[in-house]
């Protein structure tokens, strides 16, 4: 099989490392070779954050380069702006509609651009979902990265149940349920 | 049995089925997780050091004593374990010893982006590089047999896209090593000149050694496929090869010093284009055109700045690329920023408020330099600030020591700072010392460090004070003050600054995302109340927002540190530490 490449994108401190674990596990569970790439250290700070997943039957570049990405899974809409051209033609833009002010928005140095999924929608195909909302009817906010996991699960070729093992082997017992509601809502989303 | 690995993960793991017992480090991206990962092994003693500098010579006292010993550093922690590391090649080693050393091209978070190798072939050290977590536990063991076998610190070099990426690894049990036995040895283990001059032609025969063991070695191993064109590679970069190319041939060096010139001569002339992939310098291509070998594309092709990449490496070979489509309009930056709450960020208002010439150091504080706050004048390297500021000021006079200050964390401050404090005290300088104390080693992930009173692994320790510290090296002006209160900060540091002798303050306040710091609910503005005058945005505080001409705050990330209100006149804060 091909090699397969997913980015998920966000803000330092959104939980997107524990979505790429997640992700992690449940290709390993399905067989395939596996490799992970993130960034900690000064990126977490909340500044922009990219990880790669890649899957295949044998996988060696740890990186997605630009126009190589099957799914790029957001955190918030202006990293999809900013890392869409990291997305194959024919790839899929997942994305949460959340907006987090950086910085040079914040200072007045730059403007925060309008209509993000409007101007998305016209170069790829994308799902845009408000995993917020989804995250705190499932009980907690923090559980926006399982949302975005629940939705790109419906784009992918992998049973059901293996996702819910692997969130089992993942999140912690005391918020397992919260979790696997988070994950529902998000596949029944979008 | 195979597990998906972080690299550094896997360090770990190889370092116990290799039978390490000694793993002494200081805390550096991309390398930090290897100790913290080694400490989790109850085989394996793991401690921070102070600075790499120690921990290197920790891990040499180690060997002495029979054990296979360890230490981890980032590149930069090289240039401070540098020295006793140069002559640990020559007094050599008893049990096996091994030094990783990760580097940051692209630097995701460090101040440059040298290069190791060249240490290892200026200290006369093989080095190994791995592409992947596999190759990283099993590197761990190659270095340890090739260590004992030859008598010499092994260098084991990954980079951020190995240390931090995962992989599968084939996992094996642990290899028990006995302690071998310590015999008192001064002709080997005594570097002054008259042993070191005989030492020395022991290094260079063990290179020559070793230069005719990497001709055969399996860690070197040639790939052959298409002969148009052959790729000389190592580490990440054989993947960015076998990526973009999975057809063409591939020499892929496992020990890249000393480097298999035979082998790569060999390999050149069954290729019609010999290209050589390497991130950052060109040390391969040097070595193979000191050698007479023909290179066709090197460094002209892919430069020396930064990561490499596949589609890098299409491009540089003409070879098509993805096609993709951008988006059209500017994207604003997203930069790291102190976080909300951040004890840092009270000083830095504070600092910028009184407009001085801050030389700064490495850390979280580092933010410091970015907007709003602009704040830091110069950044260095760990523990730089308190000696810029003393050059600075005795040059510049008693003016400029009234306008400037050095600032540095309190792990720095014991990394490299102390020496700077003694010379303060020694060469009669007036200059201001803001030692950051927030109790952590904050920018690597929360390390413990000497002054937390933790170590590696939580149990209770000695917590040294840095005002004792300060105050033993000669400085009588020492005072603690609370960033959170900006008023009194604000007149500690005048007072100090208008001084004739040298000061520290210890500016003092636990990081915001540290478990046991507890946080107040998040404060709201009264729109009715604003007057739009921005003062509050100053701070630099990631949940203030500015929206029709009002501030307002993000209530998912406020922490109620309150510092928004302190700089309100109109009275238009509500909530934090009140609800
Ligand atoms: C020689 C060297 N070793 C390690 C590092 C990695 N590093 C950068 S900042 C830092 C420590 C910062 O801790 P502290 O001074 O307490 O400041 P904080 O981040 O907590 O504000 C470390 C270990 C480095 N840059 N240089």
């Amino acid at each position: 099989m091909k090699t397969t490449s997913i980015m998920i994108v966000g803000v330092g401190g959104q939980g997107t490392l524990l979505a790429s674990k997640l992700l992690g596990n449940v290709l390993l569970g399905a067989g395939y070779d596996v490799k992970l790439s993130e960034v900690h250290g000064m990126s977490q700070r909340g500044g922009s954050v990219v990880t790669y997943v890649k899957y295949g039957d044998k996988v060696y570049s740890p990186i997605v380069d630009q126009g190589e990405a099957d799914y790029i899974l957001s955190f918030e809409i202006l990293e999809s702006a900013r890392w869409i051209s990291y997305l194959k033609e024919g790839g899929h833009l997942i994305t949460n509609t959340q907006k987090t002010w950086p910085m040079p928005v914040i200072t007045g140095a730059a403007a925060y651009p309008e209509n993000i999924v409007e101007k998305l929608s016209a170069l790829a195909d994308v799902t845009a979902v408000d995993a917020l909302a989804l995250a705190e009817q499932a009980g907690s906010a923090k559980a926006v990265n399982v949302v975005l996991i629940g939705v790109l699960s419906r784009r992918m070729d992998i049973p059901e149940a293996a996702w819910l093992k692997a969130i089992e082997e993942t999140v912690p017992a005391k918020f397992l349920e919260l979790n696997k509601k988070a994950f529902e809502l998000g596949r029944n989303a979008g | 049995m195979k597990k998906l690995m972080l690299g550094n993960q896997a360090v770990a793991r190889g370092l116990w089925e290799a039978g390490c017992r000694f793993v002494s480090s200081y805390p550096g991206t991309p390398s930090t997780e290897i100790t913290e990962q080694a400490a989790l092994y109850d085989e394996i003693y793991a401690e921070w050091a102070p600075n790499e500098k120690v921990a290197a010579e920790s891990a040499v006292g180690a060997s002495l004593a029979g054990a296979r010993s360890f230490c981890a550093m980032k590149h930069v922690g090289f240039n401070v374990a540098a020295d006793p590391l140069f002559t640990a090649s020559y007094i050599g080693v008893n049990g096996g010893m091994v030094v990783c050393v990760a580097d940051d091209p692209g630097m995701h978070s460090s101040q440059n982006e040298q290069d190791s190798r060249h240490y290892a072939i200026a200290a006369k050290l093989p080095m190994l590089e791995p592409s992947d977590s596999g190759e990283c536990a099993a590197f761990v063991g190659e270095a340890y047999e090739l260590s004992e076998r030859f008598d010499t610190p092994v260098m084991l070099r990954t980079c951020t896209r190995v240390a931090h990426s995962q992989s599968l690894v084939k996992l094996h049990e642990r290899d028990e090593k006995a302690l071998k036995p310590y015999e008192k040895t001064p002709q080997k283990y005594v570097a002054a000149p008259a042993i070191s001059v005989k030492r020395h032609v022991v290094v260079e025969q063990r290179m020559e050694e070793l230069r005719q063991l990497a001709e055969t070695t399996p860690l070197n191993r040639v790939e052959m496929g298409d002969t148009a064109v052959g790729f000389v590679t190592s580490g990440t970069c054989y993947l960015y090869v076998k990526e973009a190319f999975p057809d063409a041939s591939v020499l892929k060096l496992g020990l890249v010093n000393p480097m298999p010139v035979q082998k790569i001569r060999d390999f050149a002339a069954k290729v019609d284009r010999l290209i050589v992939v390497e991130e950052l310098d060109g040390v391969i291509e040097a070595h193979l055109r000191a050698n007479g070998i023909r290179v066709d594309g090197g460094k002209d092709l892919f430069g020396p700045l930064g990561e490499l990449s596949q589609n890098k490496l299409r491009a540089a070979m003409g070879a098509a690329l993805p096609k993709f489509r951008t988006y059209d309009e500017a994207v604003p930056g997203r930069p790291p920023v102190m976080c909300p709450g951040c004890p840092h960020r009270g000083l830095f208002t504070v600092l910028s408020k009184l407009k001085l010439t801050v030389l700064g150091d490495i850390g979280c504080y580092t933010l410091g330099s970015g907007a709003p706050l602009n704040a830091v004048d110069a950044v260095l390297c760990m523990g730089a600030s308190i000696g810029m500021a003393h050059g600075f000021t005795k040059m510049l006079g008693e003016d400029a020591a009234r306008k400037s200050v050095a600032v540095i964390g309190d792990s720095t401050f014991m990394h490299s700072g102390i020496t700077g404090v003694v010379n303060l005290a020694y060469n009669k300088s007036i200059a201001t010392v803001l030692v950051l104390d927030n109790s952590i080693t904050g920018m690597t992930g929360h390390q413990q460090n000497p002054t937390t009173g933790l170590t590696l692994q939580n149990e209770e320790t000695y917590p040294i004070r840095i005002e004792d510290v300060c105050r033993a090296a000669g400085i009588e002006r020492v005072r603690v003050v609370d960033p959170q209160d900006m008023a009194a900060t604000e007149a500690a540091i005048r007072e100090e600054l208008a001084a004739d002798a040298p000061s520290v303050i210890i500016v003092r306040r636990p990081c915001a995302l540290l478990k046991y710091v507890k946080h107040n609910p998040p404060l709201s503005i009264d729109p009715d109340k604003c007057k739009g005058c921005r003062s509050c945005m100053k701070i630099g505080c990631p949940a203030i927002r500015f929206t029709d001409k009002k501030a307002s705050i993000d209530p998912t990330i406020c922490v109620g540190c309150g510092l928004c209100e302190q700089m309100c006149k109109f009275d238009a804060f509500e909530g934090g530490a009140r609800a």
